[in-house]
Formats: C-alpha cells, structure tokens, sequence
C-alpha cells in the first residue's frame, strides 16, 4: 500500500517535470501573438519590487488596472527645507510633490530624491529619508502581535501562579525553556540570566517575523527580516552587548593572545579585531541573505505562472510554492534559532574567564 | 553607485525606524513580559524542586525510621531472649538446689532415724537381757532350793565348786 502511494507521488512529480519542460514552447507562441497588445512580463523586476522595501504597501491591482495599495506616511528631512511629512500617494506612480519624487531609474533607484518642475533629478545629495516605509509598517505590526502575545502570555501567569502551563502558555513555554536551556544556558554560561530577556526576545522578533514574511497577503509578506538594514541592527545589538560585557581575559585574548610568539602578535591583534566585526557582519548578513533568497525562490516559482503566461503551469508553481513555503517555514525556525545561538556564543565568549 | 539602490544597501530611515522598534519592543518585553513569565517558570521549577527534595528526604527518613524500628524491634527480642535464658538458668539452680536440700534432709532424717531405731534396739535388747537374767535368777534360785534341800547334795556341790576352783589355780 506504502509502495503504491510512494510510486503514485513519483508518478505525479515527474508528471509536473514533463509539463514544465514541455511548456515552454507552448508559453512562447502565446507569447509572441500577445507581445504587442501587453506589456512584457519582467520577472526581475516582479521580483524585486517584492523584495524590496517601498514607500507603499501594495496589495493588489484590479482587473481594470487600478492599484490598491496602503500609502505608508513619508517623512524627509531636507537640510534646506527641514523636515517634510506627507502621504506617499503624492509621490506614487511616478508624480512629484512639493519637489519630491522616487526615482525610477539612476543611481538613487526607489529612492526620494528632488526634482524640478519638469521631474528632472536635481543634483546634489538626496535628503535624508525617515519615512516609515512597507519594512517599517510590517514589523510595527510584528511588534503589535508579539506584544499582545507576550502580555497575554504573562498575564496568564499571574492569573495562575503556579500551576501546569495551559492554553497560551503551553504553546510559548516550551519554546521558551528550549531557548533558555538549551541555547542561552549552555553558551552563555553561569551568567545566563541576564541576557535571557534580549536573546529570547531577539528569537521571537526573527521567528514572528520571519513567519508573517510567509504570509503572502496584507498585512503581512513584507520582507522585513530579509531587510539588510533590519538585520544590521539587530547585528548591532549583540554587538554592542557582547563588547560592553566582555572581560579582561576577553581584551586580553584580542590585544595580546597569551602562548603566542611575539612576532605573531601584532598580526593576531589584526585578526582579532577583524574578528570582533566579522562576527556580527556574518549574523547580519546570513539572516538577510537566507530571508531574501528565500522570499526570490518562492516570488520565481510563482512568477512561472507570469513568464508562462499560462493557468496551465499553476498546479507546478502550486506544488513547489507550498514545498518551498514548507521550506522557508522551517527556515524561519531555523535562522531564528541561528542568530540566538550565534549571540549566545559570541556574549558566552565575551565572557569567559581565566581560567581554563 | 551601485550599491546605492541595491537590497544590500540599509537604508537610513529603515535603520532607524527598526532601532527604535527594537529598543522599545525589548524595553516593553523585558517590562511586561519576561519579568511575570519567566519569574512565574522560575517558581514553578523551584516548587517542583523542592517537592522531589522534599519527597527524596521523607523516603530518606521513613528508611531511617524504619531502621529504627526494626533495631528496636531486635533490641526487644534479644531482651526477651536473655530474660528467658535467665529464667530458665534460675529454675534450673533453683530446681537442683531444691533436689539437694532435699536429700540432704532425707539423709539426714534417715540418718537420725537409724540412730533412734539403733538406740531402742539397744535399750530393748538391754531389757530383754536384764529380763533374761532376772528369769534365768529366778528359775536357778528356785533350781538351787529345790536341789539343795538335802545336805549330801549340798556337801556334793560344795566339794565339786571347790575342785573347779582349784583346778582353775593350778
């Protein structure tokens, strides 16, 4: 019986692997007949434009070609000027507004940048951009739900003392213990207890995000952890914490490791203190390169459908969209339980003393 | 500048927006959150704790209790033991100082008894020989005056007590 369900699955596979191979052809000829009346579908861009961070939170755009987007506010500092505040529908679709616009093409690419009446880049520098942009508004809404999740969790504590976890709690509590035990405790050390609140909420910021970045419809699917600059500061906080509490025999590794030749020290400082910045850079960017490419797998498989311009394809972009999505589901656990695990050894290291 | 507009430029703005976010969502957190959760996990592993020690002591103690008992219990039988090894050791003394004084009594009454009997025999012996004698008195005395009525046999006599005697000195 397990036999005949394992051959079936085969069967089924290779069946979707004939019809992609086969389409193409297929996809072309339609293609070549439409090409004049429709736009091409570029899937780089497609791509991208889902990738990246906007000033819109673009939903879905309607048979008639409407956009149905949420216009996320705009805030720019210009040295000249000061500060602005306005709606990014004034600068949506390529309109400039009080000598504003996104550029859509150049060196500042989706970037604010002012123009001249005729919408001609000006020269100089940008301003300074601080709009709460499509990344920003997604983890508001990720800060929203683990704050609602995490004041309900501890107020069922206090309702119930101590007594078995039930409900909320007997969901959280295990993922809690098993980032306490498990990583934090064995990495950090004998001093654990004070980098338990950073390290678990660093673990559920990554992992609730990283999960609602699955989910393809507003007010999630941003890629808020797959955002070089989300992951740079959360880099930066165990950065900042691993070098504020590192020891003297910590400094000491780095200025002068002991049982080094002479000659080899200054050339064991250089090393060090590259190391100090390597580490953080690779936490930096391992989660926003495995998010991304992740989001670019899923966006490719999907984007076969466009390319093929095809319903046809749909059941094999169906099929390894929910294979990747089950993928990236456990991604998500896992580039979370990364960075904690990487923080928890970098503070555990930071730490450590003499003896040993 | 190519970096400028690619996805691994962070932008301004987005850094942050996403550090004060972060900041905050950890300062609410570590306010809101981890203080009651964690204290409450804390409790509640400390309380299952201390009740498996508490369970691991009271086993701990009932074995020594029972050990206890059962030392007194083998106190208490060897008592029993020694008590009655006493008592049968007096009972036996007792029994063969009874059996001795006993005989040593019988001896004794046996004793003076053949005495007694000893003594009357003899006194009854004495009697009967006086009595004897005192017969045997009469009867010759009476033997003798019958026989001496007549003066030759008295002469016959007397000459034959005299050759006795005589004969008895030489």
């Amino acid at each position: 019986m397990r036999d005949l369900k394992g051959r079936l699955v085969t069967m089924t596979i290779m069946a979707l692997f004939c019809l992609t191979v086969s389409l193409p052809a297929f996809g072309q000829e339609h293609g070549e007949q439409q090409k004049s009346e429709e736009e091409e579908f570029n899937a780089t861009e497609y791509i991208m434009e889902h990738v990246k961070d906007s000033h819109e939170w673009h939903i879905l755009t309607t048979p008639a070609g409407h956009p149905v987007a949420v216009y996320l506010p705009v805030i720019i500092y210009d040295k000249e000027s000061g500060l602005h505040l306005f709606s990014s529908r004034n600068i949506s679709h390529g309109k400039s507004y009080k000598g504003y616009a996104i550029a859509h093409e150049g060196d500042y690419e989706g970037r604010i940048v002012k123009v001249d009446k005729n919408g001609q880049i000006l020269e100089g520098r940008p301003p300074i951009d601080l709009s709460i942009t499509k990344a920003v508004a997604a983890m508001m809404v990720a800060v929203v739900i683990l704050l609602w999740l995490f004041i309900a969790l501890a107020r069922s504590y206090k309702k119930s003392g101590i007594s078995a976890p039930k409900g909320i709690q007997g969901f959280m509590e295990p993922i809690i213990l098993f980032i306490r035990d498990d990583v934090i405790k064995p990495n950090v050390g004998p001093k654990y207890e004070k980098f338990v609140p950073y390290l678990l909420t660093v673990f559920f910021f990554i992992l609730v995000n990283n999960i609602l970045g699955l989910i393809p419809f507003f007010p999630f699917g941003a890629n808020v952890t797959g955002n070089i600059a989300v992951t740079a500061v959360l880099a930066v906080g165990t950065f900042i914490l691993t070098q504020i509490n590192g020891t003297k025999t910590y400094w000491k590794h780095i200025v002068a490791a002991p049982g080094v030749p002479f000659w080899l020290v200054p050339i064991m400082f250089v090393v060090e203190i590259i190391g100090i910045f390597s580490k953080p850079f690779a936490l930096m960017i391992r989660l926003f390169a495995n998010i991304t490419a992740g989001h670019i797998v899923v966006l490719s498989l999907v984007g076969l459908i466009f390319i093929f311009k095809s319903v046809l394809i749909s059941p094999v972009s169906i099929f390894f969209v929910l294979f990747m999505d089950v993928l990236e589901l456990f991604v998500a656990f896992l580039q979370a339980y990364v960075f904690t695990l990487l923080s928890a050894l970098f503070i555990g290291l930071a730490l450590q003393e003499e003896h040993h | 500048m190519l970096l400028a507009n690619s996805l691994a430029t962070p932008a301004i703005g987005t850094l942050i927006w996403t550090t004060f976010i972060f900041l905050l969502f950890v300062f609410l957190l570590r306010k809101f959150a981890w203080g009651p959760v964690m204290s409450a996990i804390k409790a509640r592993e400390e309380m299952i704790k201390g009740s498996l020690d508490a369970a691991e002591k009271a086993r701990e103690e009932m074995m020594v209790l029972q050990a206890d008992n059962e030392a007194i219990l083998r106190k208490a039988r060897e008592e029993r033991d020694k008590i009655l090894r006493d008592a049968r050791v007096a009972y036996d003394k007792m029994l063969a100082e009874a059996r001795e004084k006993g005989s040593q009594e019988s001896e004794a009454l046996v004793a003076r008894a053949r005495d007694l009997i000893e003594r009357e025999k003899n006194a009854a012996l004495a009697e009967v020989k006086n009595e004897v004698a005192m017969l045997a008195i009469e009867v010759a005395s009476k033997v003798l005056n019958e026989k001496l009525k007549s003066d030759d046999e008295q002469q016959k006599l007397m000459e034959r007590y005299l050759k006795e005697i005589e004969s008895n000195r030489n």
